[in-house]
This record gives C-alpha cells, structure tokens and sequence, in this order.
C-alpha cells in the first residue's frame, strides 16, 4: 500500500516521538519500501489457520496469592529524572 | 600463560584445583581488554571508573569464569543503557535472574557491557549510540548483530563467554560473522527476567563461548523454570555436557532446499556442502526436506517483532528512569524524549510496529502475521516428525563491509533470512564456526531442533567440531 507523509506523522503521534522534517521524509520513504516487501505476506492462504500470539501451549500462569518482597521506595526512585519525598515528579498533567 | 586464551571449562576445572591465584583471570583478561579493544571497541563505558568486583569463587561449574554481557542484560546498580541515548545512566535496581544464577554457579561478572545495536535493533551492531563494534577477522567489516559485541569479545579473547540476547538471529548471526560458537535457546528455557525487552515472544538470553563444551556448560547454570517469569517453562534441565560424545551415527539431519537458494554467497555454499559432507562421513543421514513458508519469515517478523517492540517501548517516557527532555508540558515531554532519546532504527521499528497495530491496518498486518507464523511453525512440526534436526547456512554472506548497509533498512533486515524462523518457531538453534572464505572471513553453520532439544544440538555440533580445527583458528589482532 501506499504510505503518505501524513500517514507517518499521524503514527508517529500515536508513538508519541517527535521527528524533525528531513527525518519524517526520510521514514516515509524507508517505511514505504519495507511495506512493499511486507506486502507479499497477502501470498499465502491463511483461510481457517489460527493465528499464533505465543509459541508455547503455556497458559494461566498463577502463582500463590502471598506477599513478596517488592522494591522499596528508594530503590524505586533512585533513576528517577525528577523525584520529591516519595514522588515521581512530572509537569503539570491538568491544566 | 595467556589466560585470556581459555576456555570456561579449563578455568573451571583449574580454578577448582586452586592452580590460579585469586583474581589471576580477570586481571588477565583485564589486561588483554586494555591491549585490543581500542581497535576491536567490544566493550562501552570502558572509562567509567569500576573496579572488578566479583571476587574468584573457587567451587562451582563455573568457578572462576569472568562471564561478559550486553547491554540489555541487567546487574544491579551497574550500568544497563542497551546502547541506547534514553537509557543514559540507568542503573537497574535488581540482578537479571541469568545473573543470579551465573553467581551462583561460581562465575564472576565483568563490570563492563558488550555493545549492541540499540535495543537490540540491527544484525550490525552499528546502530549503536556508542559507536560500531568492529568485526576481530576483519576491521573494516562488522561483528554482526544486535549482539556484535558479545561475539566480537569472544572471538578477540576479551572474554572468556558471553551472553547475548536472541530475537530473530542477535546471537546465530554475529557468531557466526565473528567464528565462534552461539546458541538461542528454546523460547522458555531460560528466564527473561531482567532482560529488556523487544520482543516479548522471540526473546531469548543465550551464550556465546570459544567451544561447544563451553556452550552446553552455561546453559547447565542458566537454563530453567524461574517463577519471575511467567513465559519460562518448567521443563527439567538436564546436564548438557553429556550430550557430548563425539558420536552422531544415525543422526537423522534435515536439509532444506529454501536455504539454499540463487542469491547466496557462493562461497558459503560451498563450504556449507563440505560441512554437510563431513556430518555424514561421521555417521549421519542426510535428506532433503521444504519449509515452504520459509520465504515469508523477514516479513512476518518484521510486522510481529515491531509490533511488540512498539508496546514494549512505550515504558521509555521520561517519568521513572532515563533521559528527560525539558518542557513544562506532559505530551511535549513524551515526544522530545522519546525524539531526542531513541536512535533511527529505534524509531522506524516504533513507527512501522505502531502503524500495524493501528486501527484499520491491524488484521491485515499483524493478524496476518500471525496465521502466517502459524504456517512457519507447521513447516518445521512436519520435518522434526522425520528428522533430528536441520542443517543450514547461519547467515546468506560472511560478515559486511562496515557503512554497507547502513542507509538500506530492508537489505540489513535480509541477513537474518536464515536466523529468524527459529524464532518465529520458538525453537533452539546454534551456529558453529564450519570454515573461511578465501579472503579469511569466518561462516558460521546453523543446526535446529525441535522444542527443548538442546542436547540434540550439542551432540551434532560437538561432534563436528571435534573433528574439525576451525573453532581453534584465532584472528591476527
């Protein structure tokens, strides 16, 4: 199919990155290209084959219902960018 | 002594003997670092001022042995950025459980990381934010990738073993670029805990070593059921070592005709046809076989591998850990982050994942993908009912000129058109060093089996290294 510049802008919203224009020209180009190639996954009959999200016959995986140990704050907080007693902090989510 | 030239199992066994001195093998390896990676540039964050640890264990499988890994595999409180800008300076706050094991078994872990494409996106190693690791037989060539580093390591002697993720070929393909031995467990065997991910249903942590023995010995200490992750099988493990008896008559080996196709490197053919000649001269039986859909791996994985990459991506926002882009507001925050963080690949995979999980495009891309790696898995299910395993190239070419291919995403991805349906198929594969091209570039041969058949790799692998010399050969550094 055919990829639009605004079809890669619109993705790239959705990814939440912002591109610089020569790279949005760039990606739509490259894009388009891998897509072509994509495209013969239209060749084979899929009809009636069940679609495989995962490899293994593995399925509810549960353990026991105890508590563990889990990180604590300081351990949790220790990368944080920007951080204030016990918090994340981020810009002001509602204005 | 150089002790940098060992292997695992010689350390192993010497360290248990208490022959070495407490800390002889990591100084010697240190040194050795110190002497080559300038040229070969293996290792990242060389000049940060980290001492060696990890002190000489003299009991355990692994006593003694210094293990290197990448940059996606976490140590706590040390560096783990997967070479990528948005991951600058993060510090893991807990141990890979691979880790833990590996300590565990008596092994030492090398405070310094292997390089990798970012997030383990390339089959180059150049798409890392630290610059390309440079292929030890060849300079001006490529390692290989994601893993290029790890590999580059082992084959140099800056490392003893490795570790190394695996998502459609990041261990088989670099391994065999740079002539040592890389196995991709099953999808399950061993814990992803602490890995971070791309793909959550392709990954695997696997080992890189100087020979088979070398290969089997890590795997004895890392693989397993860890309740940490809920995608590990709990699947006895057995000792790997004892598959290695020198002895592969009546082995039943499967060739595929789609790997062996118009487009590959002469030469690799060439040497791929003596390598098989030489299997059956040890006792096995050869048969041509097809995995017809084999043609459709790139596609389905580049749709399926991008997909998850894109969700798993999503955790890089600059709230917890990493990189933060400076605005006052939230969204602007998410997006120049995540701009200014992650490199050009990293981005085409978030934007070609997102685009096929987008509303209107999704059951033509991804859900298509997914009956198709249906098809690829029925393929292999029908040739492991009469076979053993599976003979192939690793890899269509011997390792590439650094800069080739950077600028061409579709011709980097095709590389792996040997390594990603053991993936897509869940199943274990290893590439082992089989011979040289006449400009003395390593080619690696790929052998598959069937889920939790390890030790079916093991034997067929031991079996010809034993009787052949390539994994001996050191490039001239």
């Amino acid at each position: 199919m055919a990829l639009s510049k605004e079809t890669v802008q619109y993705v790239a919203d959705l990814s939440r990155i912002s591109l610089e224009p020569q790279e949005l020209e760039k990606f739509s180009l490259q894009l388009q290209t891998i897509l072509d190639f994509i495209d013969q996954l239209k060749e084979p009959d899929t009809a009636g084959v069940e679609p495989t999200s995962h490899i293994l016959p593995v399925s509810n995986v549960f353990r026991d219902d105890v508590p563990s140990p889990c990180l604590p704050v300081e351990k949790t907080l220790a990368n944080a960018p920007e951080k204030e007693g016990n918090f994340f902090v981020v810009p002001k989510v509602i204005e | 002594m150089d002790v940098f030239r060992l292997t695992a199992h010689e350390i192993a066994e010497q360290s248990r003997k208490k022959e070495f001195t407490a800390g002889a093998v990591l100084s010697g390896l240190q040194a050795r670092i110190a002497a080559i990676d300038g040229k070969v540039r293996a290792y990242v964050r060389k000049n940060g001022d980290v001492p060696f640890r990890d002190t000489l264990s003299h009991s355990g499988p692994l006593s003694g042995v210094p293990v290197t890994l990448k940059d996606n595999i976490c140590t706590e409180g040390f560096n783990t950025e997967c070479c990528s800008k948005i991951l600058a300076g993060f510090k893991p706050p807990y141990d890979a459980t691979v880790v833990t094991k590996l300590r565990a078994a008596g092994a030492s872990i090398l405070p310094l990381k292997a390089n990798q494409d970012e997030f383990a996106f390339g089959s180059s190693t150049e798409n890392s934010c630290f610059g390309p690791t440079h292929n030890p037989w060849d300079l001006d060539r490529v390692p290989g990738g994601s893993s290029g580093g790890s590999a580059a390591a082992v084959a140099a002697d800056e490392a003893i073993v490795a570790l190394g993720s695996d998502t459609g070929g990041s261990i088989r393909q670099p391994a065999s670029f740079c002539g040592v031995v890389g196995l991709k467990p099953t999808y399950g065997r061993v814990s992803r805990y602490g890995l971070i991910a791309f793909a959550s249903s392709l990954d695997q942590i696997g080992p890189f070593s100087k020979d088979v023995r070398d290969s089997a010995l890590i795997m004895n200490t890392i693989a397993g059921h860890d309740p940490m992750d809920a995608t590990s099988v709990d699947v006895p493990v057995p000792d790997y070592t004892a598959a290695l008896t020198n002895d592969i008559k009546g082995l039943k080996i499967a060739i595929p005709k789609e790997y062996f196709v118009e487009g590959m490197d002469p030469e690799v053919k060439t040497i791929l046809q003596e390598a098989i000649a030489k299997l059956q001269t040890l006792g096995a039986s050869t048969g041509d076989v097809s995995l017809p859909h084999s043609k459709y791996a790139v596609p389905v994985y580049y749709i399926l591998g991008t997909a998850e990459a894109s969700s798993n991506l999503g955790r890089f926002d600059g709230v917890q850990y990493g990189l933060r882009a400076k605005t006052k507001k939230l969204v602007e925050m998410y997006t120049k982050t995540r701009g200014e963080g992650f490199g050009a690949e990293a981005k085409r995979r978030v934007l070609l994942g997102t685009f096929a999980l987008s509303h209107g495009y999704y059951d033509a891309y991804y859900l298509r993908a997914l009956k198709v790696r249906t098809l690829i898995k029925r393929d292999f299910d029908a040739v492991f009912n009469q076979f053993d395993c599976i003979v192939t190239p690793t890899a269509p070419t011997p390792a590439f000129k650094i800069g080739e291919k950077a600028e061409n995403p579709l011709q980097m991805y095709l590389s792996d058109i040997y390594t990603i349906n053991a993936n897509l198929a869940g199943i274990p594969a290893i590439s082992i060093p089989c011979g040289f091209t006449k400009k003395g570039l390593p080619v690696g041969l790929q052998i598959m089996a069937k889920p939790f058949a390890e030790e079916t790799l093991f034997r067929a692998a031991h079996a010809y290294e034993h009787n052949t010399q390539w994994h001996t050969m050191k490039p001239a550094l």
